[in-house]
């Protein structure tokens, strides 16, 4: 690692403002992917900016009938909240598959969703449950939130707070990891609200994007079957040494399929 | 630039003036000397490196010095009670020989005892996902799951029973 100066605010204003007095300060959620990117060298900022001790960003609570759940609230605080576990209980599903133990009792939902990874798992939930994410200056809908591979709606110096995710009738998440760093080759997260369904698939492309058609197919009919012959068209995801664009294509279905058969 | 991190390792209070960038590992074994947690693959995903601060397991490679300060740390060092009696969790991975060379044992004892803190009764499939965190080079796991039910057990107030065979 290089050298910078750390920083431990204890509330969002001072954070806000040490922030905003260097271009090359960096926010630091639970690490879990900034520290290793900073064991490598491949990010050099002057500030660390250390959010964990700022009561404002933790927490989770029910609003409007779903769950605003603070920025800094951790991976594992989230799989075992029973309040998660009884109002969006795919949600927990979710955290409950994102990494590995130690990796979720450091990680926190606001660091994973403001590196918008393309394979992480919370932008799906953060698109399909029309989810609302505040900042300390705005609120940015879930669907606008994710612009491109590693790059969202925030402006410079701009801190997420909070995520309010809405309550769906019914969800499910459906992951084909990557056995070594769980992260999501594909994932899908299909979720229902009264006669709109919505299904948003990370993993596959550049950023989350919602499978318009078969949300389409599914608003009449939410069964797997309603899913056959609908496929995502492989120009543009994501190919590498672990799966190919044609083959991410084929997991969008298969993913849908089984998140759709959760959905029960 | 120097900073002073402070924090309780097994239950003492232990402060130094390190840089700013230190990793908790390295505080622990570079600064405190205590080189029972292991440094294995330096990115995240062994696990040899696990400690538990304020009762979670964390990597502790993969966290700053820094953001452990005021915590509460337990290492491998600090499990066995005073008079050198082991904690049930070792006493069954000595039974059992849960381990072949020995590199990935300390972060698997610290993980799996994070895990029947969680879910005191694990199935054999709890345990093996349980314990997705932790890689063993050696591929000893089949008495690594083995030695966890046992010790699972024994925290529930038994004692170790031997091994079968």
């Amino acid at each position: 690692m290089y050298e910078f100066t750390y920083h431990r605010p204890t509330s969002l204003a001072d954070a806000a403002a040490m922030l905003g007095r260097s271009e090359e300060a960096k926010l630091l959620g639970g690490g879990q992917t900034l520290l290793p990117t900073l064991k490598q060298r491949l990010a050099r900022p002057s500030d660390l900016i250390d959010l964990g001790q700022i009561a404002e960003l933790k927490g989770i609570r029910e609003e409007g009938g779903g769950l605003m759940i603070g920025a800094f609230t951790r991976h594992a605080e989230v799989a075992h909240s029973d309040l998660v576990r009884r109002v969006i209980p795919s949600l927990a599903d979710l955290a409950e598959g994102i990494g590995d133990r130690q990796v979720r009792n450091m990680g926190t939902l606001g660091g994973s969703i403001c590196n918008a990874d393309p394979s992480a798992d919370y932008p799906s939930a953060v698109v399909a449950l029309k989810a609302t994410v505040k900042t300390d200056r705005r609120e940015i809908a879930g669907d606008d939130f994710f612009t491109g591979m590693f790059e969202t709606a925030l402006e410079p110096g701009e801190i997420v707070t909070s995520v309010t995710f809405q309550k769906p009738d019914k969800a499910a998440y459906a992951k084909f990891r990557n056995p070594a760093s769980r992260y999501a080759i594909v994932g899908v997260f299909v979720a229902r609200f009264g006669s709109e369904v919505r299904v948003a698939v990370t993993g596959a492309g550049p950023s989350v994007f919602r499978a318009t058609d078969m949300e389409t197919a599914l608003a009449g009919n939410i069964s797997p079957d309603a899913l056959n012959g609908i496929k995502v068209a492989a120009d543009g995801l994501n190919a590498d040494i672990h799966a190919s664009a044609e083959y991410r294509a084929h997991l969008v279905t298969v993913m849908a399929k089984r998140a759709v058969v959760a959905c029960g | 630039m120097p900073c002073t991190v402070s924090m309780t390792v097994n239950g003492k209070a232990v402060s130094r003036e390190v840089e700013e960038r230190t990793l908790l590992v390295t505080f622990l074994r570079d600064h405190l000397g205590m080189t029972g947690t292991h440094v294995g693959c330096d990115t995240s995903q062994c696990g040899a490196c696990v400690v538990h601060v304020d009762g979670r397991s964390v990597k502790s490679c993969t966290i700053l010095a820094a953001q452990a300060n005021g915590a509460s740390i337990t290492t491998i060092e600090g499990l066995a009670a005073a008079d050198g009696t082991l904690h049930p969790m070792q006493a069954a991975f000595r039974e059992h020989h849960g381990l072949q060379c020995g590199f990935c044992t300390p972060g698997m004892v610290m993980s799996a005892i994070d895990l029947v803190k969680d879910n005191p009764t694990p199935t054999e499939q709890d345990v093996r996902e349980g314990l997705e965190g932790n890689i063993c080079r050696c591929t000893g796991y089949h008495n690594i799951v083995k030695a966890v039910l046992a010790g699972a057990e024994a925290m529930q107030g038994g004692s170790v029973k031997a091994a079968a065979e």
